[in-house]
């Protein structure tokens, strides 16, 4: 959608352009400051904008974590080149480059840094958050099927970055309980 | 006169001396701007050639071309390069060139320091090319992250690199921008008022003050990052109170508006070829200077877009995605006056005008790919990767080396006086066109994809390959197109033929002379009447070169120039400019030594060179004024007009005022940090927080009162022919004891234990230099009032230091009261 109306726009603008630049025997005079500066220089990006910032800030809040019934949360802390995930229903319970979560229940990630700034990416569950050191930013994902999901650190972090990646693995039900309760997944 | 024999006495004047020692001791405008433009040129030209290694590198996958600590230099050097050492710089010179001639006068403000500057930029360059030379260079991308940038990430010297090169660099970001700023309010042709003022020196004073204002927060962010790595001060860590995400703040408070003061020289650029090149006049003058001035106020309420992902709450996220998506507005009006100009005229489709319209297909692509960015959730997909990339190069390219290339084409007939002969040009054009958006599709693509930034390999089976092979191709085809412009532009400007003063029927005042143009710019002074005044009064240029304007005699043997009031542009002042001189060169080698001596750590290097400094600054000063009263001078036949060195405010004070600015913003900004961490770092409040007592806060009362009662004393005294001795020791005592009051918070905290603690020494190291330079400037003033160069008509100097005492007192006390007031209340 972001796509289409973008290429509309700019299909727009190069139609004015390309009309302007055809020679004419006599220069317009028809079309003046009110035509070009006021409609198209300010109504015209203004209504455009304000539909689309509502439309971001409405899918934005419904990608926000809210609390919730059957909300799992897990901990994320990157470090170079590695990530440790933890888990509030197995306390105790730590993994390396692996994340298990349930599937088809909400999952919130509390995610930090040991040493640099990572940023915790799983393209196909959510967008990116960073992991920044002394902090907590809590990403809320949900995968609907069981499965892996490939995981990446987004922001630059060393020499190690391009190979700084993680799975995230879903469970079904049963899979998770045996999980939590400390059996090889 | 005649017209040769005044152009004779003028050039004799003016010009800078024969032969390669003219390089080193030139201040004239002309001869900088040049250089300039050329030094900008060769680094875009390296940092050309590490795109192509990029490219290169990411071709195939699994490339064995350079290991990852390889890639990271060259990708951090691509963008770092390109940023501060091509684009800026460029910037700078086509204003140094440009703007006395468009403004219809003789030279810059302060055209010594035009080359100080010039120099301070080719140094701190230098530097950093050599970092890379040696396999040392800066390694932690260009916005330098820490704590991957801080010793806990790069533990090496290639960090420092980058702090200090770039910070050197800087000095010539703000110096020029001082003086342009000056220029632009002060320095015009008589009768040019601010309507009237080419809209291209509208364009150009926003850039100024956006510098200004812009660059103090990364500055700061630079020293500050560097007192932690040399000497241990935790700003950015988070165990003793610091925190990574302030230098986040500060960079991109910097590095946001930085994307205007790129855009906005370009749309100036623009809005000044698109008119001539559709014989017609702008669209909406006043709607597109109010479009630039908003652009430069809104862009700074923007810089946490670049921070989507950092984890800031969703309100605040709302506020800066709205404002992000509202500057969207002022682009929008620039966009639609230029269409709605070409509508009006009858455009001709010369080489600059296909480069404006190669701006308008990328500009609008990379526009738009900004409004997307800038709506949160599709950020928190594409940020880091290769589509941010691609958008960014849009816009940077689109937005600013296409224009760029469009005025080279556009003046090169007046830098060179040639008519361009051999058409290189148009090859070019069509080369760098197409393979640019090959590449850069190609790379959107890839984002969408996934492909993140920065990474230095990728396996096969992604789908990534043929993408990438692609934008290689794409942008080896660009690199051809680019080698071809460079060869185009010698060549015509080495053999083409002579060509006519005014090839493109322009109406602005830089057309008004012969080109390639004289040292002096204007035999003489032209009166102005209208935007337009060449294509008012053809015959203007004759009448020019007959001295028929203000300062058309040469007799004085100096060189004058004119300042005007700001606003209506009457006449005011006959400034006496300074002539050839090495001494900026030396200077930029001595402010060199301080950074030399940090980055190397030959810590008794860095005071030996400021005191170098602090000493050359003096003898700077001192060549200007006179000990005798001149009284007023005549500006044109019958009509006299004061000197600047015997005026209230002569260009030094108004340049002061400006560069105060600049310093202003920078404690602005350290008072900034010092809030942020106070309310948003971990581990804050500090353990213990530090005690003022009584004696350091009265200390610093009594000096800040006695500082400026003594300058203000001597001012008056000054005025009353009567000896200002009193005021100056009273002046002289008030700064030490501002300054030993500011040194007792020194003495009297670890900066290492905590972050709360290194602002605190910084706070007072900031008290301590500034009322350190407002007694050192008192000292000098009193060996000039001592010397005969002040008396209450020769004023200035005076008003100068008792402007830069205020200063000192006000953030002195400023600055203290923010160190004590945590632990007096507590």
């Amino acid at each position: 959608m972001l796509l289409g109306g973008a290429t509309l726009i700019f299909l727009f603008v190069m139609v004015l352009l390309a009309l302007a630049m055809r020679r004419r025997d006599a220069p317009g005079q028809a079309s003046g400051e009110r035509v070009w500066i006021v409609g198209l220089g300010l109504a015209f990006p203004l209504t455009v904008l304000a539909a689309l910032l509502a439309y971001g800030l409405v899918v934005g809040e419904r990608l926000l974590p809210r609390p919730g019934p059957g909300v799992v949360d897990v901990g994320a802390e990157g470090r170079q080149w590695d990530w440790h995930f933890t888990y509030a229903d197995a306390p105790g319970r730590m993994t390396e480059g692996v994340l298990h979560i349930p599937a088809g229940r909400p999952v919130d990630v509390a995610i930090t840094s040991a040493d640099v700034i990572h940023s915790f990416w799983v393209p196909r569950l959510a967008g990116k958050l960073d992991a920044i050191p002394g902090h907590v930013n809590v990403l809320r994902i949900e995968a609907w099927v069981p499965g892996d999901y490939a995981g990446v650190s987004s922001e630059y972090n060393g020499p190690g970055y391009t190979g700084h990646d993680f799975t995230v693995r879903a469970h079904d039900e049963a899979a998770w309980a045996d999980f939590l309760a400390g059996e090889a997944p | 006169m005649t017209a040769l024999r005044l152009h004779r006495e003028l050039t004799r004047i003016w010009a800078s001396e024969p032969g390669w020692k003219g390089w080193f001791t030139t201040v004239n405008h002309n001869d900088l701007g040049r250089m300039f433009i050329v030094a900008s040129i060769v680094f875009f030209v390296i940092g050309g050639v590490l795109a192509m290694l990029i490219r290169a590198q990411l071709a195939s996958p699994r490339s064995a071309f350079m290991a990852p600590e390889t890639y990271a230099q060259v990708f951090t050097m691509h963008g770092t390069i390109m940023m501060f050492l091509f684009a800026i710089p460029l910037i700078e010179g086509v204003a140094v060139y440009l703007l006395p001639k468009m403004l219809g006068t003789r030279d810059l403000a302060f055209p010594r320091l035009t080359a100080y500057g010039f120099w301070c930029y080719v140094l701190g360059g230098s530097l950093l090319i050599l970092s890379l030379l040696l396999g040392i260079a800066p390694d932690s991308g260009w916005f330098m992250y820490p704590p991957l940038s801080s010793t806990l990430g790069s533990p090496g010297i290639n960090s420092d690199f980058w702090l200090l090169g770039i910070t050197f660099v800087e000095i010539s970001a703000i110096s020029a921008a001082v003086e342009i700023t000056v220029t632009i309010l002060r320095y015009r042709a008589p009768g040019m008022s601010l309507d009237r003022m080419p809209v291209y020196a509208w364009y150009i004073l926003v850039v100024a003050v956006m510098i200004l204002t812009g660059f103090p927060p990364m500055i700061l962010g630079s020293i500050l990052l560097e007192l932690e790595r040399a000497f241990g001060m935790p700003f950015f860590q988070v165990e003793n109170g610091g925190d990574s995400l302030l230098w986040q703040h500060l960079f991109w408070l910097f590095g946001h508006p930085e994307v205007y003061i790129i855009f906005l020289p370009a749309a100036a650029v623009i809005s000044t070829i698109l008119p001539v090149m559709a014989r017609t006049t702008l669209l909406g003058y006043g709607w597109v200077v109010a479009a630039a001035v908003s652009l430069g106020v809104l862009s700074f309420g923007i810089w946490v877009h670049h921070m989507f992902t950092t984890g800031i709450p969703h309100m605040g996220l709302a506020f800066f995605s709205a404002a992000s998506t509202l500057v969207a507005v002022p682009t929008a009006v620039q966009i639609f006056a230029w269409i709605g100009t070409l509508w009006k005229g009858r455009p001709e489709l010369h080489l600059p005008m296909l480069w404006i319209l190669a701006f308008f297909a990328t500009f609008v692509i990379g526009g738009l790919t900004g409004v997307m960015v800038a709506v949160v959730p599709f950020d928190w997909q594409v940020h880091d990767t290769h589509f941010v990339v691609a958008h960014l190069h849009y816009v940077l390219v689109g937005g600013f080396v296409f224009p760029m290339l469009a005025a080279l084409y556009y003046w090169l007939p007046h830098v060179t006086g040639r008519r361009r002969f051999f058409k290189l040009g148009e090859t070019a054009f069509w080369l760098i066109m197409v393979g640019f958006h090959i590449t850069f599709l190609a790379v959107h693509w890839a984002g969408l994809l996934g492909q993140r930034r920065r990474t230095h390999t990728y396996d096969e089976g992604q789908g990534w390959e043929i993408i990438n092979l692609i934008a290689s191709i794409g942008g080896f085809v660009t690199a051809i197109g680019f080698a071809l412009v460079i060869l185009d532009i010698v060549v015509n400007a080495a053999v083409a033929v002579r060509g006519s003063r005014d090839p493109w029927q322009a109406g602005t005042l830089e057309w008004a002379m012969p080109t390639p143009p004289a040292a002096y710019n204007f035999a003489s002074l032209p009166e102005i009447r209208s935007r337009d005044p060449l294509r008012d009064d053809p015959a203007l240029p004759v009448r020019i070169a007959r001295g028929e304007g203000w300062l058309g005699d040469a007799s004085r043997g100096r060189r004058e120039s004119l300042t005007v009031a700001t606003a209506t542009g009457e006449p005011a002042q006959v400034v006496v400019l300074p002539g050839n001189t090495g001494l900026p060169l030396l200077m930029a080698v001595t402010t060199g030594g301080i950074f030399v001596g940090m980055l190397l750590k030959l810590y008794w290097l860095v005071p030996l060179a400021a005191l170098g400094v602090a000493t050359l600054a003096a003898r700077w000063a001192w060549g200007l004024g006179a000990t005798r009263d001149e009284g007023p001078v005549e500006g044109r036949p019958g009509l006299v007009l004061a000197l600047a060195s015997e005026s209230v405010d002569p260009p030094g004070w108004w340049g002061s005022l400006f560069l105060l600015l600049a310093d202003a913003t920078l404690l602005g900004s350290l008072l900034f940090g010092y809030a942020f961490l106070w309310t948003v770092a971990p581990n804050w409040p500090p353990p213990t927080w530090a005690e003022p007592g009584l004696l350091a806060p009265s200390l610093a009362l009594v000096g800040a009162a006695l500082s400026v009662t003594g300058i203000q004393l001597a001012d008056l005294r000054l005025r009353q022919e009567r000896g200002p001795w009193l005021g100056f020791l009273l002046g002289l005592a008030g700064s030490v004891a501002l300054a030993l009051a500011a040194g007792m918070v020194l003495l009297g905290t670890d900066p290492t234990a905590h972050a709360y603690n290194a602002t605190l020494w910084v706070l007072g190291g900031f008290v301590v230099l500034h009322a350190g330079l407002a007694g050192l400037m008192t000292l000098y003033l009193t060996c000039r009032y001592a010397a005969g160069f002040v008396t209450g008509r020769r004023i200035g100097e005076a008003r100068i230091v008792r402007l830069w005492t205020d200063y000192a007192a006000g953030t002195g006390l400023l600055a203290l009261a923010a160190a004590w007031l945590p632990g007096a209340v507590a």
